[in-house]
C-alpha cells in the first residue's frame, strides 16, 4: 500500500479541553515553544547575573567580598554553559524551532507531539538539576565551561565534589531532551510539509533550524559519551581521561588515560555547537531582512547551499580549538585550512544579506534594527575568527581576551540580537499584540552600542596579552595600569546592557496586556505563519483546510503585483484556490 | 508533484528509477521519503546512535593506545574451558551466533507482518525477544566470570591495563542496555500484534520500525566484537 502524505489525509485532530492539557501537559507545538522559551530566558537571566559577578570583580578587584576566587570560577563556568546550551540551543531549537517549523511548513503540529512534550519536560529537569548544583556542598563546578579533565574532577577545583556530577548529569539529560525534540523537528521538515511546499520553497528560518538540528543530532553524541566517561572517572575511579597525576603532593591511583581525548570529543561537539546556534540565527535574520526591506532575499539557493555547506564543514574543523594542546603540525595545517574554508560560505551569506538591503524599501522597525545590528556584530566577530583560525596567529592570542571578544561577538551577541529581533517580529503572532515600539528602540540602541563598548576594547586587551579567566591581574610588568580603567569602562557598559535586557523582559510582560492589538499579518509578510485564520493560531493551526503553497517565501515588491507582498498560499493570477 | 502525476490506476505510486528518483524525492512537496513517520524517525535516531557508539569505540581505541601498561590478550581472557583445554572466544562466538540468529527471526517477523499473519508475526517476534534475552543472560554470565573469578574491575585489572576493564564494562554495558531495551520494545510490539492492535490500525509498520532498531543493535555488536574481542 502506498503511503499517504499527511497533507492528503483527512483531518484527525483531538482538541484538548482542560486547562492542564492545554497549557501545562500540552502537546501543542506552540505551547511547548513558549514553555521552552520562557524557561530558556529565565535561566539566561541567571547567567546574565553571573556575568555581572565576573565584571564587578574584574573592574573593582578586592571590593566585593562575596566574589572570592571560587565564586568567580563558578560564575565563569556556569555563565558559559548556561548561555551556550541552556539558553541559546534551547531557545533557537526548542523555542523558535517548535513554533516556526509547523507553522511555516503548513503542518498542524510536529509529527510526534507526545515526544515533543516529553522533550520539554526533560529539558526542564536538566535545568533544575543544573540550578540545584548551586545549593550543593561545594557549589557548582568551577572547571571552566569546557570542563577539561583532569582538573575538572580533582579536588582543588571548585565544585569537584558535587557540582561536576550535577553538571554532567544535567548535560546528559539535556541531550536526551534535545534528541527527542530534534528527531521531531527533522522528521517534520522532511515528512510533514503541506501541498506545494518543496524544500526549496521553505523559508530560510526553517532551513537554518533544520540544518542546526541535524548538526545537534550528530554532535551531541560526542558530548554524551564524554560526559559518561567523565562521570565514570569521577565516580568509579576509571582512567579514561586521567593520566598519572600528582595531586596535592600525592600520587593518585589513576594513569594511562588521555586528557586530550576529552578535548577531541568535547570539541567534536563544541564546534558544531557554534553552528547549532548560528545557523538558526542566519536563517531567521535572512527572513527579517527580507520582510522589512520589502525585497526578496538575494540568492536564495546560494543561501540554502551555504547553510548546508557550513553544516557539513563544521564537523571537520574542531581541532582549531586545540592548537595550544599540542598536536602534529600537519593536523594544525589541515584544521586551519578547513577553518578558513568555512569563511567562504559564511561570507556568501553576509554579502547576500547586504545585497538584500541594497536598494530595498528599508523599514527601520525594531526587528529590522536588530537584524542590521546582527550584520555588524557578526562581521566584527567573524573577521577576528580568521585571525584565530590561523595556527601561528592563534598561538599568542590563545586564552587571551581577544578570544573572549571574538567568541562573544560572533556567538554570543550576534545570535542574541537575532533572538531579540525575532521576538519583536513574531510576538504579534504569538501574543496577538504588538510590543511597545519606543521601549524596543531604546532596548536596541542600549544593547547594540553597549555590546560594542563591552567587546571592542577586549580585542585591545587581548592583543596586550591579558589572559582570560584570571580572577585578578595583580601586578605584572606586561599589563599596564590602563587595563584597569578599560575594565571599569567595560563593566559600566555591561551594567547598562544588563538593564536594557530587563527593559525587554518588562516590555514582553507589559505588552501581553496593554500592547496594541495586532492583526494577523502586521508586517505584511509572505510566509505561511502570517496567513493563519486566527491570531494567535488555534490548536491545529489552519482550521479545516491545510494551506496550499504556490510560490517561494520571498515574493516582495513583485513588478506588476497589486501589493508589495504576495503570500505563499496565494494562487497565481487567473487560478482560484 | 511528480508522484501524484505518476499514480497508476490501482493507486500504486510508480517511482522513477535511479538518480532521477532521488532528485524527484528531494524536490517533491509534502514529503521527502514515501515512508511512515515512525520509520523515518527511527532511521534518523539510528544515525544519531551510530555516532554515540562510534565515539565509544574510538575512545576505547585511543585509551588502548595511550596506556603504557600492556593490554591483556582477549583470546585468553575470553577463553572458556569445558573440562579440556580452554577454547578461545567460545562464549562470544555463541553469543554472536545467538544475536545474528535473532536478526533472522526478526526479518521473518517483518515479512509475515506485511502478509498480515498475526500469529506468526507475534511468535517470531517473541522468539527474537527470547534470543535477545539469552544474549543478555550470557553477557551477565561473562561479566560475573570476569568480576568474581578474575577480579576485573572498571578501575583496575590484574591482567594488565585498567582501561581494559573500564572500556569493556562501559561498551558492552551500553550495548547490553540497548539489547535489554530492545527486548522490552519487541515484547510490547509482539503483544500488540497478538492482540490485533495493528489489524485494527490497518498497518504493521511498527513491526518493521522495531526491526530496524533490532538489526542496528546487532550490527553494532559486530563492530564491538571485531574491535574489542578480535583486535
Amino acid at each position: 500500500m502506498a503511503y499517504v502524505a499527511i497533507a492528503d489525509r483527512g483531518q484527525e485532530l483531538d482538541h484538548p479541553h482542560s486547562f492542564v492539557t492545554k497549557y501545562i501537559w500540552s502537546q501543542d507545538h506552540k505551547v511547548i515553544a513558549i514553555q521552552y522559551s520562557i524557561t530558556a530566558i529565565a535561566v539566561g537571566l541567571v547567567a546574565l547575573a553571573l556575568s555581572f559577578a565576573m565584571r564587578l570583580q574584574l573592574a573593582f578587584p578586592d571590593t566585593f567580598s562575596f566574589i572570592d576566587p571560587t565564586a568567580y570560577y563558578q560564575s565563569v563556568t556556569m555563565h558559559g554553559m548556561i548561555m551556550v546550551i541552556y539558553l541559546l540551543t534551547a531557545l533557537f531549537l526548542g523555542g523558535f524551532g517548535n513554533y516556526l517549523i509547523p507553522l511555516q511548513l503548513g503542518a498542524r503540529d510536529m509529527v510526534f507531539p507526545f515526544m515533543n512534550m516529553l522533550s520539554y519536560w526533560v529539558y526542564l529537569l536538566s535545568v533544575i538539576v543544573l540550578l540545584a548544583s548551586f545549593f550543593t556542598p561545594g557549589g557548582p563546578t568551577g572547571a571552566g565551561w569546557t570542563l577539561y579533565p583532569p582538573q575538572a574532577i580533582l579536588p582543588g577545583t571548585p565544585g569537584a565534589e558535587w557540582g561536576i556530577l550535577m553538571m554532567l548529569g544535567s548535560l546528559a539529560l539535556f541531550i536526551v531532551a534535545f534528541t527527542m525534540g530534534g528527531l521531531n523537528y527533522v522528521t517534520t521538515v522532511l515528512q510533514a510539509r503541506t501541498r506545494g511546499m518543496t524544500l526549496m520553497r521553505m523559508p530560510l528560518s526553517v532551513w537554518g533550524i533544520f540544518m542546526a538540528t541535524i548538526l545537534g543530532l550528530l554532535a551531541f553524541p560526542a558530548l554524551f559519551v564524554s560526559a559518561v566517561m567523565m562521570l565514570f572517572d569521577r565516580l568509579l575511579g576509571t582512567s579514561f581521561f586521567m593520566p598519572a597525576v600528582l595531586s596535592m603532593g600525592e600520587q593518585l591511583e589513576t594513569g594511562g588515560g588521555s586528557p586530550v581525548l576529552f578535548q577531541h570529543l568535547f570539541w567534536f561537539f563544541g564546534h558544531p555547537e557554534v553552528y547549532i546556534v548560528a545557523l538558526p540565527a542566519f536563517g531567521i535574520v535572512s527572513d527579517l531582512l527580507s520582510v522589512h526591506a520589502r525585497k526578496n532575499i538575494f540568492g536564495y539557493r546560494m543561501m540554502v547551499w551555504a547553510i548546508v555547506a557550513i553544516g557539513a564543514l563544521s564537523f571537520i574543523v574542531w581541532a582549531h580549538h586545540m592548537y595550544v594542546s599540542g598536536m602534529n603540525p600537519y593536523f594544525g595545517f589541515f584544521f586551519a585550512t578547513t577553518t578558513l574554508i568555512i569563511a567562504v560560505p559564511t561570507a556568501i551569506k553576509v554579502y547576500n544579506w547586504v545585497l538584500t538591503l541594497w536598494k530595498g524599501d528599508i523599514h527601520l522597525t525594531v526587528p529590522m534594527l536588530f537584524a542590521i545590528g546582527f550584520i555588524f556584530t557578526f562581521i566584527n566577530g567573524g573577521l577576528t575568527g580568521l585571525f584565530l583560525g590561523n595556527v601561528v596567529v592563534d598561538l599568542p592570542l590563545s586564552d587571551t581576551y581577544f578570544v573572549v571578544a571574538h567568541f562573544h561577538l560572533v556567538m554570543g551577541v550576534s545570535p542574541v540580537l537575532v533572538v531579540c529581533g525575532a521576538i519583536y517580529h513574531w510576538y504579534p503572532k504569538i501574543a496577538g499584540r504588538m510590543l511597545n515600539d519606543s521601549l524596543g528602540k531604546l532596548h536596541f540602541w542600549l544593547t547594540f552600542i553597549g555590546t560594542y563598548a563591552i567587546y571592542f576594547p577586549m580585542y585591545y586587551l587581548g592583543i596586550l596579552g591579558l589572559p582570560r579567566r584570571y580572577y585578578s591581574n595583580g601586578v605584572t610588568e606586561f599589563i599596564p595600569d590602563s587595563v584597569n580603567s578599560v575594565n571599569v569602562a567595560i563593566t559600566t557598559a555591561a551594567l547598562f546592557v544588563g538593564i536594557a535586557q530587563l527593559l525587554f523582559v518588562l516590555n514582553l510582560i507589559i505588552s501581553l496586556r496593554s500592547g496594541k492589538k495586532a492583526d494577523g499579518n502586521p508586517w505584511r509578510a509572505t510566509t505561511l505563519e502570517w496567513q493563519t485564520p486566527d491570531t494567535p493560531p488555534d490548536h491545529g493551526n489552519w482550521g479545516p483546510e491545510l494551506p496550499t503553497v504556490y510560490r517561494w517565501a520571498y515574493d516582495f515588491s513583485v513588478p506588476g503585483a497589486d501589493k508589495d507582498f504576495t503570500p505563499q498560499n496565494e494562487p497565481p493570477a487567473g487560478q482560484s484556490a | 508533484m511528480a508522484q501524484d502525476a505518476a499514480l497508476t490506476s490501482s493507486g500504486e505510486v510508480a517511482l522513477p528509477a535511479g538518480l532521477k528518483g532521488v532528485a524527484g524525492d528531494w524536490s517533491a512537496d509534502k514529503q521527502t521519503f514515501i515512508v511512515p513517520w515512525g520509520k523515518a524517525m527511527m532511521w534518523i535516531f539510528l544515525l544519531s546512535d551510530t555516532f554515540i557508539f562510534s565515539c565509544f569505540l574510538l575512545s576505547y581505541m585511543k585509551v588502548r593506545i595511550s596506556t603504557p601498561v600492556p593490554w591483556p590478550n582477549p583470546s585468553e581472557v575470553f577463553a572458556l574451558s569445558f573440562g579440556g583445554d580452554p577454547i578461545p572466544l567460545i562464549l562470544i562466538a555463541i553469543m554472536t551466533f545467538v544475536l545474528i540468529t535473532s536478526s533472522g527471526t526478526m526479518a521473518m517477523a517483518v515479512n509475515f507482518g506485511y502478509r498480515r499473519d498475526r500469529a506468526k508475526t507475534a511468535l517470531l517476534m517473541l522468539a527474537t525477544a527470547l534470543l535477545g534475552a539469552t544474549f543478555v543472560g550470557m553477557q551477565a554470565f561473562e561479566w560475573t566470570k570476569l568480576i568474581v573469578d578474575e577480579g576485573v574491575r572498571p578501575w583496575a585489572n590484574p591482567m594488565g591495563a585498567p582501561q581494559f576493564g573500564s572500556s569493556f564494562f562501559m561498551i558492552t554495558g551500553f550495548h547490553g542496555l540497548h539489547v535489554s531495551a530492545g527486548v522490552i520494545y519487541l515484547l510490547v510490539v509482539a503483544w500488540r500484534v497478538w492482540s490485533g492492535f495493528y489489524d485494527r490500525k490497518g498497518t504493521y509498520e511498527t513491526v518493521e520500525v522495531a526491526g530496524l532498531y533490532w538489526h542496528f543493535v546487532d550490527l553494532v555488536w559486530v563492530f564491538i566484537f571485531a574491535f574489542f574481542y578480535l583486535w
